[in-house]
Formats: C-alpha cells, sequence, structure tokens
C-alpha cells in the first residue's frame, strides 16, 4: 500500500515535470512550427495575406471607380495628388484600384482554376494509383499524352472555340494544370496501397470507392498542401498569358495580364502603367513559390 | 535499338490522333457555320460553299477527308486571309520562328552549359551566386513581363536595339527577342548543369583521372562533360517545346510575324481553320523532337537498355 502510493506520488511528480516540456506534437503541428521557422516563407505569406486583403477591401476605400476617367489627370505620373499613387492611365483611369481590381480577377481565377485541378488531379491520380495494372496504364498514357503537347496553343484553340467568358477561361486553365497533382497522387497512393491498414480496410469488406476517399485521401493531405501551392501560380500565370495576348479576361474587366498588356502599348510615354501591374504579378508569384518552398520543408515526410 | 525505336516511334501516334481528334470535334461544337459571315450569301451560293467545302458530308465523313488531306500535308484554307492557303502562311512564318526559336536555344545550350560548368568547379563563388541569381529571376518573372522590360530599359531609354518588328532576318531585329528566350532557358540550362557536373565531378573515376595526374582542363573536358551533359540533353526536349510556346508571346511582345503571332492573329480573328492548323503542326512538330530527343538519350546513356 505504502509503497503504491508512494509510486503513485512519483509518477505524479514526473508526470508535472514531464508535461510542460513535452506537449503532444500532432504531425501538423510539428510541420507549423517548422514552417514558421522559415522567415522568407512566413514574410512571404504576410505579404500575399497584404496583397490579397488589399485586393479585396482596397477598391472600397479608395475614392476612383476602376473604370471611371479624371479627366483633369490624364496619363499622370505616380502622385499624392487625388490618391492616384500609382498614377493614371491615358484616359485618366486609376491604376491603383485597376491593378486592385484586375489582381481580383487573376486571385480569383487561381484559387477556382486550382480547386478545379487539384480535385481533378487527386481523384485522378488515387483511382490511378489504387486500381492498377490496365486501368493505371491507360490513365497514366492519358497523363503523359497531356504533358506532350503545347498546352499554351491548345489553351488558345479552347478559348478561341469556346469564347471568353470568366467560367470558360477557368475551365481552360483547369483543363491543363491537373497532371502534376495526378502524377504526384498516384506515386504516393501506390505506395499506401500495399500498407496494412488499407489491407485491414479491404479485409472487412469496404468498398473500393471508400477506401479511396476515406482511408487513402486524407493520408496524401501533406503533398496535395505542397503541390497545391506550386499549381497556383501556375495557373495565374497562364491566365495572364492568355489575358496578355488578349485572349483571355475582356474590357471592361482586367486582370493583371490584361494591365500589362495595356502597359506595354504605352511604356514610351508612361512606363508606370507597365511597371505596377508587372510588379504586383511577380512578387505575388515569387510569394507563392516562397510560401511552396517552405511547405516543402514543413511537410516534407522524408525530414520527420 | 532498332526495336526501341519503333516502339517509340509508334507510342506517339495515339498521342497525335486524340490531339488533332480532340481538336477537330472542338471545331465542330462550335456554333456557327464558317460562312455566317456580315454579309449573308443566297441559299444556293451557300450549298455551293459547303459542298466545296464537304460541309454538307456526315461530320465522320468530313473528320476522315481532314485526315486525309493532313497525311497529304494540307493544312486547309483560311477562313479569314483570303486567297491565302494555311500551309502558305505558314510557310512565310515557319523560318522566322525556327531561326529565332532554334538560335536562341543553341545559344542558351552552349552558354547554359558553359557557366553551370565554371559554377560547378567555383562552388559558393561570386560566378556561382551569378547563376543562381540568374536562374531565380528566369524562373520566377514571366516572359511576358521581363520582354517588355527589356524593351523598355534597352530599347526606349538606351536606345541600342529596336523595340520590335522584323527586317528579312536583319540581326539588329532579332537581338531582344533572342535574348528574352536565351535569358530564361539559360537559368534551366545551368542550374541543371551545375548540379550533374557537381555529382559527376565526386565520382570514383574522376578521383581517379586527378589522382593520376591528369590536369583539370583536360579531367572536366575530357571525362567528366559527357556524362555531365547527359541530363540537358533530356532537358531539350520540353525546352523546345516551351521554346514554340515561348514563340507566341515573343512574337506578340516584339511584333515578330512568326508562328505565334500567326496564332494569336488567327485566335484574335476567330479563324478557326488557321488555329486548328497551326496547334495540329506544333503539336507534330513537339512531339517529334521529343521522340529524337528520347532516342538520342537511349544512343547516348548506355546505362539504358531497350
Amino acid at each position: 500500500m505504502i509503497l503504491n502510493n508512494k509510486n503513485d506520488a512519483l509518477v505524479a511528480t514526473l508526470g508535472q515535470a514531464l508535461e510542460p516540456a513535452l506537449p503532444g506534437r500532432s504531425p501538423w503541428t510539428a510541420a507549423r512550427q517548422r514552417f514558421l521557422r522559415n522567415k522568407a516563407a512566413v514574410l512571404s505569406l504576410a505579404l500575399l495575406c497584404g496583397i490579397t486583403l488589399a485586393c479585396i477591401v482596397g477598391p472600397w476605400l479608395l475614392p476612383h471607380a476602376f473604370d471611371a476617367a479624371d479627366w483633369d489627370a490624364m496619363s499622370q505620373a505616380p502622385t499624392w495628388k487625388n490618391l492616384h499613387w500609382f498614377g493614371t492611365d491615358e484616359s485618366g483611369r486609376d491604376l491603383l484600384v485597376r491593378s486592385l481590381i484586375g489582381g481580383r480577377i487573376s486571385l480569383m481565377v487561381g484559387l477556382l482554376a486550382t480547386l478545379a485541378s487539384v480535385s481533378l488531379g487527386i481523384a485522378w491520380g488515387a483511382t490511378a494509383g489504387f486500381m492498377g495494372g490496365k486501368v493505371d496504364a491507360v490513365m497514366m498514357r492519358v497523363v503523359d499524352m497531356m504533358y506532350a503537347v503545347p498546352y499554351l496553343l491548345i489553351a488558345i484553340l479552347m478559348v478561341t472555340l469556346l469564347g471568353r467568358a470568366f467560367y470558360l477561361v477557368v475551365i481552360t486553365i483547369t483543363v491543363f494544370s491537373w497532371m502534376d497533382m495526378a502524377r504526384v497522387v498516384r506515386g504516393q497512393t501506390l505506395s499506401l496501397r500495399s500498407r496494412e491498414f488499407v489491407e485491414a480496410a479491404r479485409a472487412i469488406g469496404v468498398p473500393t470507392r471508400r477506401i479511396i476517399f476515406q482511408h487513402i485521401v486524407p493520408n496524401l493531405m501533406g503533398i496535395v498542401v505542397i503541390y497545391t501551392t506550386v499549381t497556383v501560380p501556375g495557373v495565374i500565370l497562364t491566365e495572364s498569358v492568355l489575358s496578355f495576348l488578349g485572349l483571355g479576361i475582356q474590357e471592361p474587366m482586367t486582370s493583371w495580364g490584361v494591365l500589362i498588356h495595356d502597359g506595354t502599348t504605352v511604356m514610351e510615354i508612361s512606363p508606370w502603367m507597365l511597371l505596377f501591374p508587372s510588379a504586383l504579378l511577380s512578387v505575388t508569384l515569387y510569394c507563392f513559390n516562397y510560401i511552396g518552398d517552405g511547405l516543402r520543408d514543413a511537410l516534407d515526410p522524408k525530414d520527420r | 535499338m532498332w526495336s526501341y525505336a519503333l516502339r517509340r516511334v509508334l507510342a506517339t501516334l495515339p498521342t497525335l490522333l486524340a490531339v488533332i481528334t480532340v481538336c477537330y470535334l472542338l471545331l465542330h461544337l462550335t456554333p456557327g457555320g464558317p460562312f455566317d459571315a456580315e454579309h449573308r450569301v443566297s441559299a444556293a451560293v451557300l450549298a455551293n460553299l459547303e459542298a466545296k467545302y464537304h460541309l454538307n458530308e456526315p461530320l465522320w465523313k468530313q473528320y476522315l477527308l481532314y485526315l486525309n488531306s493532313l497525311l497529304h500535308g494540307d493544312l486547309g484554307a483560311s477562313f479569314r486571309y483570303e486567297d491565302w492557303s494555311v500551309n502558305e502562311l505558314v510557310a512565310n512564318a515557319l523560318p522566322i520562328s525556327a531561326a529565332i526559336g532554334g538560335g536562341s536555344l543553341l545559344v542558351s545550350l552552349v552558354v547554359g552549359v558553359a557557366l553551370g560548368t565554371v559554377a560547378a568547379l567555383r562552388q559558393n563563388s561570386a560566378v556561382d551566386y551569378g547563376v543562381m541569381l540568374l536562374g531565380s529571376i528566369g524562373s520566377a518573372f514571366p516572359s511576358f513581363v521581363i520582354g517588355p522590360v527589356l524593351i523598355l530599359v534597352f530599347a526606349i531609354w538606351l536606345k541600342v536595339a529596336p523595340a520590335g518588328g522584323w527586317n528579312d532576318f536583319a540581326p539588329r531585329y532579332m537581338l531582344l527577342p533572342m535574348a528574352l528566350l536565351v535569358f530564361i532557358n539559360v537559368a534551366t540550362i545551368g542550374r541543371v548543369m551545375r548540379a550533374s557536373m557537381i555529382e559527376v565531378l565526386h565520382s570514383n573515376y574522376i578521383r581517379t583521372a586527378r589522382a593520376k595526374g591528369l590536369p583539370l582542363r583536360t579531367v572536366v573536358l575530357r571525362h567528366a562533360m559527357k556524362p555531365a551533359l547527359l541530363p540537358v540533353v533530356s532537358l531539350v526536349g520540353p525546352l523546345a517545346i516551351s521554346v514554340i510556346t515561348a514563340a507566341v508571346v515573343t512574337e506578340s511582345v516584339f511584333s515578330i510575324p512568326g508562328l505565334g503571332k500567326l496564332i494569336v492573329n488567327g485566335a484574335s480573328n476567330r479563324d478557326y481553320t488557321l488555329v486548328l492548323g497551326l496547334v495540329v503542326l506544333v503539336t507534330v512538330l513537339a512531339v517529334t523532337f521529343n521522340l529524337l530527343v528520347d532516342l538520342a538519350y537511349a544512343l547516348l546513356d548506355p546505362k539504358i537498355r531497350y
């Protein structure tokens, strides 16, 4: 009895001593701590949040409308006067507001097309990897084919034929952005498929579809998060290229690609028209790259 | 080797057929016929026109006719440029794109391999950091941002080269577009070359070569260069496709009348047959090029068994 009590007390004190030193660390907590230690990634994340917030809120706070002409300030260089911080274009429209509105569209296309292509990629890759055999071979052959074609040209053909409405641009971009994800997910699924918990699920008769979506897909989340951050800048870039060529978002709507194109036509007299939207787009792409690197370091299972 | 080559050639056929079929079907999903233009023609004339271009046939027959004319190298007629067939438009534009694309790819291969090698030999030196910096700029900034900035700095502010246009292969006009493409590609090639050269230089046979007293120059050029080049060779295929794709942007930025400009103009004018023909042509080029690179790789790398 006494011995037992003593032991209990000992365990209690030991427990008290250990508890604050060893808080429970789930893999996600550990990953977050690793990510927060990466200064470039955290800075990029903060910068990106700032840009996104500015794009969402900015146009409401600034006194100019994105399509309203200021007749007193046409082709105005950046100035503090009238809050034309980025200057104006040749018909006096405020470039700062236009850049923010354009950012809204670019980021929205990025978000939607990424969501769509990530979902498609996961479904495709997980199915191919799990089914294996002939199904896998045919499905991956399709992916190889998609890689072999010069996608930008077919995207141009698609927007030519289908039209340039916002959702059509999103669909066109999605069609050519899901293959990386499918490949990565397939590889991961192949290795997960032979693990014990999947075997157990199959042994108790869980249907294939539920095994894929309830047991395999949740275990893919780490790699999916990494490749999503890699997909976003690619998607935004494709939208910008299409818009830059005049084949994406149409006037009076605008996006960063449209603004950069407009900037090239007047850069001789108003270089700020080119430089500000270019800088915004490049900074955003850079941020996504750094965040992707940070997440890769934080979530890579090899480092654990 | 021959059976491997044959298998690779056969494997490209489904890709080509799939691309052509999908594009062709897309074209036919589009509402509106090619002759619904501003001035309507009478029903009889329309029927004649449709008969001439086989538009009155069922879809599968039109498709087979299209495939047949493709096999004979005929890409069809343009819907917008009167009196021009797609073939003639391509014949004018292709040499221009090939000169800029091929030239810049060649220059960037030479410069990239040289820079990558120097960076690998002098790790953490100024050259090394320069190459890495160039690499991160070239891969992060999109070409349609770098291009206009090049024009702004070198054509408008410094006035050392024309801002754009084309003058019968005059080198002055090729300077900036090629500089842009080289800048983008050198980044990738340099990075890959640096990594593979470092790896090769750490291998045993290089140490042996050094140990028996060969000068560094001989070791690098004679022994290390060939295996270190292999990853670069496998990069040439994707790079060629990216050059073709980048042509769309560069030729728009610098207003060069090449394939890229043709396809963008065709897309803006909704010249369906022109865009379809160009997409088919470029896909064939890209797939063929990939095939050639794969075969070359199989020849060069003794470790690959087929």
